[in-house]
C-alpha cells in the first residue's frame, strides 16, 4: 500500500510566500494573545501557589464549592472542573504558597463537607513556594536555551562541517550567559537577547543549515506557547518537557528534508536550487506523513484516554507535531533557499 | 555468513538481558532483581523540599557568644555600658570609662579572639565597639547547619519507618524528601519540621505577671505560655510565664527518650534520660533551686513547669503533657534524633494519593496497548510482511525501554509512561526511513538483496543524525528536569537508544536470515 506515489511533485516551495504569511500570522497572533493575557499562563510550578485535586462521590457543583470554601474563609483564587463531568473532580487554586498545604487540604475538605454534606477525596496536593517557582522558570528557560545551542553544534557540524565555528560560538554564549546570570540580570530578557545573538552570528558566520532549522524550531515553540495562551491553558512544567520534545520531534523532521536536500545537491547540481529542494520534499513526504501519521494516533489516543493530567501535555504535542512537520517544508527550506540566493 | 552471526548473537543477547530485567517487575519475586520503580505520581507519597534557615543559625550562636561576653564581662568586672545585638547578627559594646575599655580590649585578645571588629567609633559618652563573625566562620556555621539538619532528618525519617524514603541534599540549603506510599502525610510533616528544641528554664519568682503580659519584661527574662487543649470541652487555655532567658539545660544532653504509660493516670509520657554531664547538671539544678518551678520547654513553648520537690540524681525525668500516644511517640522521635540546627521552611510539596496513583497507572497502561495495537495494525497493512518485522522491532523496543528503567534503577513517572507511548509512535520512523528507501531501490531496478542493503546504508546514517538530536532534546531536559520530568527524559532516551538498536540491527539481521538463510525471492515492502 502506498499513499504517496512515487512519482508526486507538488511544487511546495513555490507556494512559499502564501506559508510565510500565513506562518507570520500564526506567530502574531500568537504574540497579540500573549501580550493581551500578560505572559503565558503560569501553572503553580512557575508561579507559585497551592494547587488542589479533589473528588466526590456524588455531583457536587462549581459554585457549591466556591460558596462552601467562601463562607469557611479559606483562601482560593480558583475552582474549575477537572476531567469528565462524570468523574465530580475539581482543582482549587490559590496563589499563596501555603506554607502546610496538607493542613490547607484539611481545611478545604472540613470546609466543603459542612457546606455540602460531602467529605471530597483530596487526590492530590501540590504546592510551590515563590523561590522554588522562579528557580524552575528559569531551569526551564536555560534548558531550552541549551537545547538549542548543542542542536546548533550539532547540525552545523553535520551538515557543513563546521564543527569548529560552530562549537566556539556555542561555548562563547553559554559563557557569557552563565556569567551575566551571576549579576542577577533577568533570565528571560537574557535568554531573549541570547537568542537575538545567536540568529545574527549565525547570519555572519554563514550557519545556513542551523539557521533553518533553529528558525523552524523558534517558530515551532512560539507557535504551541501562542496556542496554549489562546486556548488558556496551563504551562506547567511537563508543558515544558513537551516543548522540548516538540524540537526534538520538529528537528528530526528538518533533517530528514535537510538530508535530502544534501544528497540532491550532489546528484543534482546543475539544477536549480529551488527544484532540488521541491524534490527532496516529495522524496521524503512518504515518510513525513507516514510518521507523522503513527506519532499523531498515539497521541490522539493519549490525549483521549490518559487521563486528565497528562491531557494538556499530549495537546501540546499533537500541536507541535503538525507545526514541527510544517515548518520543515516551509521555514527551514526556505531558509536555506534564501541564503542560496543571497550567494548568488 | 559472518556478518548475520554478529548481528544475530547481539540481538538474542540483548533480548535475553532484557527480559530478565523486566520479568521480577511481571512475575515478582522471580529472582531478586528489583522490579521498576515507580514514581511519586504512580505510586502515591510525599514529595517535599525543604529550606534549612542558615541565616538563624548564624544569629543564634552571635546570641550565645552575646550572652557569654555578658557574663565574662560581669567576672571581669568590667564596667560596661551595654551590650546589644544589632541587626540581628552583630555585637554592640558601649562602654563609658577608658581603663575599661582596656580591659574590654584584653578580654576580646585572649578570649573571642574569632570575633571580628567591625568598627571602633569614639564619642562623647562612650566607645562603641562593633562585633561579628567574620565570613569564613559564618559560611562553616551555615554548611555545618545544613548538614547537621540533613542527618537529623534523615534520623528522623528512619525512625519513623518508611520504605525506601529518598533524603538528599538540593543545592547548599535545601533537603529534597521523597517518601514514597506514605499515608499519614500530615504527621510525617510535622516530625519532619519541628526544630524539637528542648530547653529548662527556671520560673522567675516574685515578678509581676500582668506588666510582663502588658510588654514589660525584665530583662534576662522572657515570657513564654503554656498552652493546653481541654479535650472535654475543646477550649484552648493559654498560660503566661516569665521564665529566665538562659536555659539550665537543654536537649543536647539527652541520651534516650521512651514512651512510658503512667500507671496512676493511663496517660503516655515522655521518659527521658541524660548522659552523664547533664545528669550531674541536672542533679546540680534540682538541688540549688528546690521549691521553684522548672519549665520544660519545647520550641518555645512550655509543655508544664512542675515544681522541684528534691535533689534529683540518677538523670531521669519526665515530660508530661494531655499527649495521646502517637504524640508522645513522635516527641520521643524527635528528642532521639536531636533537634534542628535551625527552623526548616516547607517550600516544595506535593502529595499524590494512592488512588489518584492507581488510576494514572491504569490509564497510562491502557492508552500503550491500544495506541501500540494501533501502530501495529497499521504497519502490517501498509507494509505487509515488512510490517510484521518492524512490529517486531516495536515489541522488543518496549521490553527494552521497560529492562533499561529496571536496570538503571530508574524511575517511571507519568509523563514517563507519555514518552513510552510517544517511542511507539517515533520508533516506527526509523523502519519507515529503511523501507521507503528499499522501495526506491527496488524501483531502480536493484535486486531485493541489493536493494536492502543499499536502503539500510543509506538510511542509517539520516536515522542517526535525527535520533541523536532528539536525544540531545533528552539529555538536557533530564539534566534541567524535576521528578517526573526526569523521568520522562529518561524513558525519551531509553526509548530512542532503543529503537536505533531495533530499527539498525534487529530488523536487519531478520532481512539477512529471510533473504540469505530462507533465500527468499520476494518480501512485500
Amino acid at each position: 500500500m502506498q499513499f504517496i506515489k512515487p512519482d508526486i511533485n507538488i511544487d511546495f516551495i513555490g507556494k512559499r510566500n502564501i506559508a510565510f504569511y500565513f506562518s507570520a500570522l500564526l506567530i502574531f497572533v500568537s504574540l497579540i494573545s500573549l501580550l493581551v493575557k500578560g505572559g503565558p499562563q503560569y501553572g503553580i510550578d512557575f508561579a507559585g501557589g497551592t494547587l488542589i485535586q479533589i473528588k466526590f462521590a456524588s455531583p457536587v457543583e462549581v459554585a457549591d464549592v466556591k460558596s462552601g470554601l467562601e463562607r469557611a474563609g479559606v483562601g482560593f483564587s480558583s475552582v474549575q472542573q477537572f476531567g469528565d463531568p462524570g468523574d465530580h473532580e475539581f482543582l482549587i487554586r490559590a496563589d499563596e504558597a501555603v506554607s502546610d498545604g496538607e493542613d490547607a487540604a484539611r481545611q478545604i475538605s472540613d470546609a466543603l463537607q459542612a457546606a455540602s454534606g460531602e467529605r471530597g477525596e483530596v487526590r492530590r496536593v501540590e504546592m510551590v513556594g515563590p523561590q522554588v517557582g522562579q528557580d524552575l522558570r528559569e531551569k526551564a528557560l536555560l534548558a531550552m536555551f541549551f537545547a538549542l545551542l548543542f542542536i546548533t553544534i550539532y547540525i552545523s557540524g553535520r551538515f557543513e562541517l563546521k564543527w569548529m565555528v560552530s562549537g566556539v560560538m556555542a561555548g562563547a554564549l553559554m559563557l557569557a550567559v552563565y556569567l551575566l546570570k551571576l549579576f542577577h540580570l533577568s533570565i528571560p530578557v537574557l535568554m531573549l537577547a541570547a537568542l537575538i545573538i545567536t540568529l545574527i552570528l549565525f547570519w555572519f558566520l554563514e550557519l545556513r543549515y542551523a539557521m533553518g532549522a533553529i528558525a523552524a524550531l523558534i517558530h515551532d515553540v512560539a507557535i504551541t506557547v501562542g496556542v496554549f495562551s489562546i486556548f488558556g491553558k496551563e504551562f506547567t512544567l511537563p508543558i515544558v518537557a513537551a516543548l522540548l520534545t516538540i524540537i526534538g520531534y520538529s528537528l528530526n523532521d528538518t533533517i530528514i528534508v535537510f538530508d535530502r536536500i544534501r544528497e540532491n545537491l550532489r546528484k543534482h547540481h546543475r539544477q536549480r536550487f529551488d527544484f532540488i529542494i521541491n524534490r527532496s520534499i516529495n522524496e521524503t513526504l512518504g515518510r513525513t506523513i507516514l510518521t507523522s501519521t503513527t506519532t499523531l494516533i498515539v497521541l490522539v489516543i493519549l490525549f483521549v484516554m490518559g487521563g486528565d493530567i497528562i491531557h494538556d501535555f499530549a495537546f501540546a504535542l499533537i500541536i507541535g507535531v503538525l507545526i514541527g512537520t510544517y515548518s520543515s517544508v516551509y521555514v527551514a527550506s526556505p531558509i536555506l533557499l534564501a541564503w542560496h540566493k543571497r550567494r548568488k | 555468513m559472518k556478518k548475520l552471526s554478529w548481528r544475530f548473537i547481539a540481538v538474542v543477547v540483548v533480548a535475553v538481558t532484557a527480559v530478565i530485567y523486566v520479568i521480577p517487575t511481571v512475575f515478582p519475586g522471580t529472582w531478586p532483581y528489583k522490579k521498576i520503580n515507580l514514581g511519586l505520581d504512580l505510586q502515591g507519597g510525599m514529595h517535599l523540599v525543604l529550606e534549612v534557615d542558615t541565616e538563624k543559625a548564624v544569629e543564634d550562636t552571635i546570641e550565645r557568644i552575646l550572652q557569654e561576653l555578658k557574663t565574662r564581662a560581669r567576672s571581669e568586672r568590667i564596667r560596661v555600658l551595654g551590650i546589644d545585638l544589632l541587626q540581628r547578627n552583630k555585637i554592640v559594646v558601649a562602654i563609658a570609662e577608658d581603663n575599661a575599655v582596656a580591659q574590654f580590649e584584653a578580654l576580646l585578645n585572649s578570649e573571642f579572639k574569632d570575633l571580628r571588629l567591625v568598627s571602633r567609633s569614639q564619642a562623647e559618652d562612650a566607645t562603641r565597639f562593633t562585633l561579628d563573625l567574620p565570613d569564613r566562620d559564618s559560611e562553616q556555621i551555615k554548611r555545618f547547619a545544613a548538614d547537621q539538619a540533613l542527618e537529623t532528618i534523615r534520623n528522623r525519617i528512619d525512625q519513623f519507618g518508611v520504605s525506601e524514603p529518598d533524603i538528599r541534599r538540593q543545592g547548599e540549603r535545601r533537603i529534597l524528601i521523597q517518601l514514597p506510599g506514605i499515608k499519614d502525610t500530615q504527621r510525617a510533616k510535622e516530625l519532619i519540621g519541628r526544630t524539637a528544641l528542648l530547653e529548662f528554664k527556671l520560673v522567675s519568682e516574685g515578678v509581676d505577671l500582668n506588666a510582663a503580659v502588658g510588654g514589660d519584661v525584665p530583662p534576662g527574662t522572657e515570657l513564654l505560655y503554656e498552652v493546653k487543649e481541654d479535650p472535654a470541652t475543646n477550649r484552648i487555655t493559654r498560660t503566661p510565664y516569665l521564665v529566665q532567658k538562659r536555659a539550665l539545660l537543654t536537649g543536647a544532653y539527652l541520651t534516650d527518650a521512651r514512651v512510658q504509660i503512667d500507671s496512676q493516670f493511663n496517660e503516655p509520657y515522655v521518659a527521658i534520660e541524660f548522659d552523664k554531664k547533664g545528669g550531674r547538671l541536672f542533679e546540680r539544678i534540682t538541688e540549688q533551686n528546690v521549691k521553684r518551678r522548672l519549665a520544660i520547654v519545647l520550641d518555645n513553648n512550655i509543655y508544664s513547669a512542675p515544681v522541684i520537690q528534691e535533689k534529683i540524681a540518677g538523670g531521669s525525668a519526665r515530660i508530661t503533657g494531655n499527649f495521646t500516644t502517637e504524640e508522645a511517640r513522635d516527641l520521643a522521635i524527635v528528642l532521639r534524633a536531636g533537634a534542628l540546627p535551625a527552623p526548616v521552611t516547607v517550600i516544595e510539596e506535593r502529595t499524590v494519593g494512592p488512588s489518584l496513583g492507581s488510576d494514572s497507572i491504569r490509564k497510562g497502561l491502557l492508552s500503550i496497548c491500544i495506541g501500540g495495537a494501533l501502530v501495529i495494525l497499521f504497519m502490517v497493512v501498509y507494509y505487509r510482511l515488512s510490517g510484521i518485522i518492524a512490529d517486531t522491532a516495536l515489541l522488543l523496543n518496549i521490553v527494552l525501554i521497560a529492562a533499561g528503567l529496571a536496570g538503571f534503577k530508574a524511575t517511571l513517572t507519568l509523563p514517563g509512561i507519555a514518552g513510552i507511548i510517544l517511542t511507539i509512535g517515533m520508533a516506527v520512523d526509523a523502519n519507515v526511513l529503511i523501507f521507503e528507501r528499499v522501495r526506491e531501490e527496488l524501483r531502480l531496478g536493484k535486486t531485493l538483496r541489493a536493494a536492502v542493503e543499499a536502503g539500510y546504508d543509506r538510511a542509517s546514517l539520516t536515522i542517526l543524525d535525527a535520533n541523536v538530536t532528539t536525544l540531545i532534546a533528552a539529555l538536557v531536559l533530564f539534566q534541567f528536569g524535576t521528578g517526573p520530568v526526569k523521568g520522562f527524559a529518561v524513558t525519551l532516551s531509553l526509548g530512542v537508544l532503543a529503537s536505533l538498536f531495533t530499527a539498525l540491527i534487529l530488523t536487519r539481521s531478520i532481512f539477512d536470515y529471510l533473504l540469505v538463510h530462507r533465500k527468499l525471492r520476494s518480501i512485500s515492502i
